[in-house]
């Protein structure tokens, strides 16, 4: 069965007992299976607690964030490295309540060339996506999309990205787009944000991080390679 | 109502990089000023320092440091009869908030125009024939010369502890240095910084195809320096942070690091933030304003301060916006040509391309803007365009440096954007590429404008500014143009692969571009083609003077502070010299 390899999360509560999600061991880790779920959940690192996603969307962002950044030799995947963490703090903070964003109507469909016309801050613009993405794999495979298998939720992925998945009333290339983004910001910014825990990305392309002052470096290490390890903002606390 | 306040001799609109200049040269000759700025203050020694600055999430991603669009914003479309829609997050560019404005967190290019842009209308008629200028291209002359100020561009200089090397020193030209440029009347006040081994790479290649390469000049100080206001900037720590974020070592200079610690000392100085200004107070009969009236943000009282001269340093968009809102000077009519608030609007057309050099090691994200090298050889009328089909151009700047991971990957084309398989590239070319950029003109066109939207409104009710702009024919020649001369001196460095990235047919509001809005407020010789005169005083208002690139005719190849800070000193030592001592029209209608 194409499912025999899948990642699964940690099964932590029975069926119907999603409320109780708070009973975590040492893995910390309470992400429930929705309700219809037949197949466990698995362990990836995880945060402690959730602080806006709902169990079916922190099982869809886990799914998403891994198959977009992939355990392999170079990296951890993505939730381990916290960038379902990362997403999950910038949705439930400022950003995802739509601090900064002009949010006066009327709102109106504009060009591409408009830019974000939505009257939805990100966080409710996430969860509308999260559900168009999960009806529209469940309508061809009969599950939501974090119980698919590895190549699936690739497939299903890259259609999203080319713009042929049809959500209705929603345009799933744009929130390919924003799935994408976060995921890169999460992956790549400094770890007191969430993600890229034990600054795996930074390590993984080379990028010192602080305290970048590279004053006498420009002159040690022109046309040579930089082999000093990376900092975090937190290391200078 | 309003609560009255006492009268000042001058209040600043806005106290980003113009609102301080002016201060600074008012409170000097004995006036008193207040800074009205609806932003938070920026004390550097507590609001710009490690560990924090280095964020890029922080400053880059979420742009701590621009004007917030969920208090005031602009609508913007791409053609007069499309419908305008707000920019809900701004993207293609990013006006800064706060005090010292977008100069805290601007990359520090620091150009002068050609003596030729100043004349660009006349040029283009004496080398091409008035009917080479197409009916729709609505470029003018300024009404103030190079040479007129050039006194005023070293004094910008001196202030910012520009890095550079002279191409032109008093009329020498001086190989290593911008050959083009106008007559300098003196060295940069310090040295280039280090460029960077992709700049170096440029270099080579350039001057093998015979063209003229040199470090780009960057208010970044290459070493510590005091400048002539006393205040002591530090050296470049080639940080990689420059754009959007700003400077813990005080070697960018903003008006926080090189103005603010003297207006802050000066008891005639009076900064009030959080002070959103709603409007200017005119009284059209007396031709001139009152005062301003600002919402203080603190408390939700209005105010009314008046004042003896007035100065919209509110950026350029505000700038236009204010006048708009006042009915100062006539409003342009896209339909009949007619009017000139908000005419000429222009940006600058940037295109790029990246090249990848598998066998070198070049750090990309070490190092400042400064480190680039550039050529200046296809800009303005550096060259013929005889039978080229269009006008303008821009330099190139070339190098490896500030590309942190979030926005600073590049892989090559047709690599995919997730998965292990881009991981594997990422790793590859993450410190392999040179990134090159052409930085073009845009002269200005009957479509591109300024003017009030009819729809939507800011935090105060005021009615947004509305951008219509798209990129003309004329443009994209030009930067196709300039893109096939980038490729020939890409090619010459043998890259492993490289890539071109002409800009889409459309102005896009979305990916960023560049912040060098100029126009809505143009200077001219006369009131029925400009809004304000040679010294930046309003035509219908003899006390409002306004500063930044606004007054731009149309925009040239070159960043457009240098300039903006050459004119507040240029229109600040006219307010002194001859406004104070008869206060009325500097220049008869
Ligand atoms: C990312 C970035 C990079 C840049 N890089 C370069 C570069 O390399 N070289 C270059 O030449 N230029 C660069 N620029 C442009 C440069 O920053 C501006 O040209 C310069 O700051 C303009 O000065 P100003 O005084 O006109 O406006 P600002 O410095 O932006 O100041 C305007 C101030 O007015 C305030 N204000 C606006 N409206 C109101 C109101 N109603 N009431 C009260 N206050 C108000 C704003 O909050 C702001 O503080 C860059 C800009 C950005 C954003």
């Amino acid at each position: 069965m194409a499912d025999d390899n899948i990642p699964r999360r940690t099964f932590l509560v029975g069926a119907g007992a999603a409320g109780s999600a708070a009973v975590t061991g040492v893995t910390a880790s309470p992400v429930v299976a929705a309700a219809d779920s037949a197949p466990a959940p698995v362990a990836t690192a995880q945060p402690d607690a959730w602080l806006t996603l709902n169990p079916t969307e922190a099982a869809f962002v886990m799914a998403v964030v891994d198959t977009l950044i992939p355990a392999d030799e170079l990296t951890p995947s993505g939730s381990a490295c916290g960038v379902a963490t990362f997403i999950d703090r910038q949705l439930a903070g400022a950003y995802g309540s739509g601090a900064r964003l002009y949010r006066d109507g009327p709102f109106l469909k504009g060009k591409p060339e408009h830019g974000y016309q939505l009257a939805l801050t990100p966080r409710d613009y996430f969860r509308a996506g999260i559900a168009a993405t999960n009806d529209w794999v469940r309508k061809r495979h009969g599950k939501d999309f974090d119980r698919l298998g590895e190549a699936e939720r690739e497939a299903a992925l890259k259609e999203m990205e080319q713009g042929k998945a049809e959500f209705p009333g929603f345009s799933s290339k744009e929130f390919f787009e924003a799935l994408l983004t976060i995921t890169m910001e999460g992956f790549f910014s400094d770890p007191i944000y969430g993600g890229n825990r034990d600054m795996a990305s930074w390590k993984m392309v080379g990028y010192p991080g602080l305290p970048a002052s590279y004053r006498d470096d420009v002159k040690t290490y022109f046309n040579k390679k930089y082999d000093k390890p990376p900092q975090s903002i937190a290391d200078f606390v | 109502m309003a609560t009255r306040l006492k009268e000042v001799d001058a209040v600043m609109v806005g106290m980003g990089w113009t609102g301080a200049i002016m201060a600074r040269e008012f409170t000097k000759v004995g006036l008193n000023v207040v800074g009205l700025e609806r932003g938070q203050d920026h004390i550097p020694g507590n609001d710009f320092m490690l560990p924090n600055l280095r964020d890029e999430l922080r400053y880059a991603a979420r742009l701590e440091l621009m004007q917030d669009n969920s208090l005031d914003t602009i609508t913007f479309r791409n053609a007069p009869d499309e419908f305008g829609l707000p920019i809900r997050r701004f993207g293609a560019f990013l006006p800064g908030e706060g005090v010292g404005g977008s100069g805290n967190h601007w990359g520090g290019l620091h150009w002068r125009f050609l003596p030729t842009d100043f004349r660009i209308r006349s040029v283009l008629t004496e080398r091409y024939g008035a009917s080479a200028i197409p009916d729709d291209m609505t470029i003018a002359d300024w009404p103030v010369s190079y040479d007129e100020l050039e006194p005023h561009y070293d004094r910008f200089d001196k202030l910012c502890g520009v890095s550079g090397k002279a191409g032109n020193l008093r009329g020498q030209v001086i190989e290593g240095g911008n050959v083009f440029e106008g007559p300098r009347s003196d060295e940069y006040p310090n040295k280039p910084l280090k460029s960077s081994a992709g700049g170096l790479l440029m270099s080579d290649a350039a001057k093998r195809l015979g063209y003229h390469p040199f470090p780009i000049p960057v208010s970044n100080s290459s070493a510590p320096y005091t400048n002539p206001e006393g205040v002591t900037l530090g050296g470049c720590q080639y940080c990689g942070f420059c754009n959007r974020t700003a400077c813990e070592a005080n070697a960018k200079a903003s008006s926080v690091t090189t103005l603010m610690p003297v207006l802050r000392a000066d008891p005639r100085f009076e900064l009030r933030t959080r002070a959103f200004v709603s409007r200017l107070v005119y009284d059209k009969a007396g031709r001139r304003v009152t005062g301003v009236v600002y919402t203080d943000l603190r408390n939700g009282e209005e105010y009314e301060q008046p004042a003896g001269i007035v100065v919209l340093s509110a950026y350029v968009f505000g700038n236009t916006q204010f006048l708009l809102l006042a009915g100062i000077g006539e409003p342009y009519d896209r339909a009949t040509g007619k009017g000139v608030v908000g005419k000429n609007y222009a940006y600058q057309f940037e295109a790029g391309a990246v090249a990848f050099f598998e066998d070198r090691e070049l750090n990309s994200y070490m190092g400042a803007p400064g480190q680039l090298v550039c050529i200046d050889d296809f800009n303005g009328e550096n060259f013929d365009h005889g039978g080229l089909g269009f006008f303008g151009g821009g330099y190139f700047a070339g190098g490896s440096g500030g590309s942190a991971p979030i926005y600073g990957r590049a892989t090559p084309h047709g690599t995919p954007r997730w998965g292990s398989e881009w991981k594997q590239a990422t790793v590859k070319w993450y410190n392999h590429f040179v990134r090159f950029n052409t930085q073009g003109s845009v002269y200005a066109n009957r479509d591109n404008y300024l003017d009030l939207d009819p729809t939507y409104r800011d935090a105060l009710g005021r009615p947004l500014i509305r951008l219509t702009y798209n990129a003309t024919d004329n443009d994209h020649k030009m930067s196709r143009y300039l893109l096939e001369k980038l490729e020939g001196i890409i090619r010459a460095m043998n890259p492993t692969s490289y890539e071109m990235h002409p800009r889409p047919k459309n102005f896009s509001i979305v990916p960023y571009q560049s912040t060098h809005n100029t126009g809505g407020t143009m200077m001219g010789s006369d009131p029925k083609s400009s809004v304000v005169n040679r010294y930046l005083q309003t035509w219908d208002a003899h006390n409002l003077f306004i500063q930044g690139a606004s007054v731009f005719p149309q925009q040239h190849g070159y960043n457009p502070t240098g300039t903006v800070g050459a004119l507040c000193y240029w229109s600040a030592q006219a307010i002194i010299n001859k406004y104070l001592k008869s206060p009325g029209p500097l220049v008869q209608a």
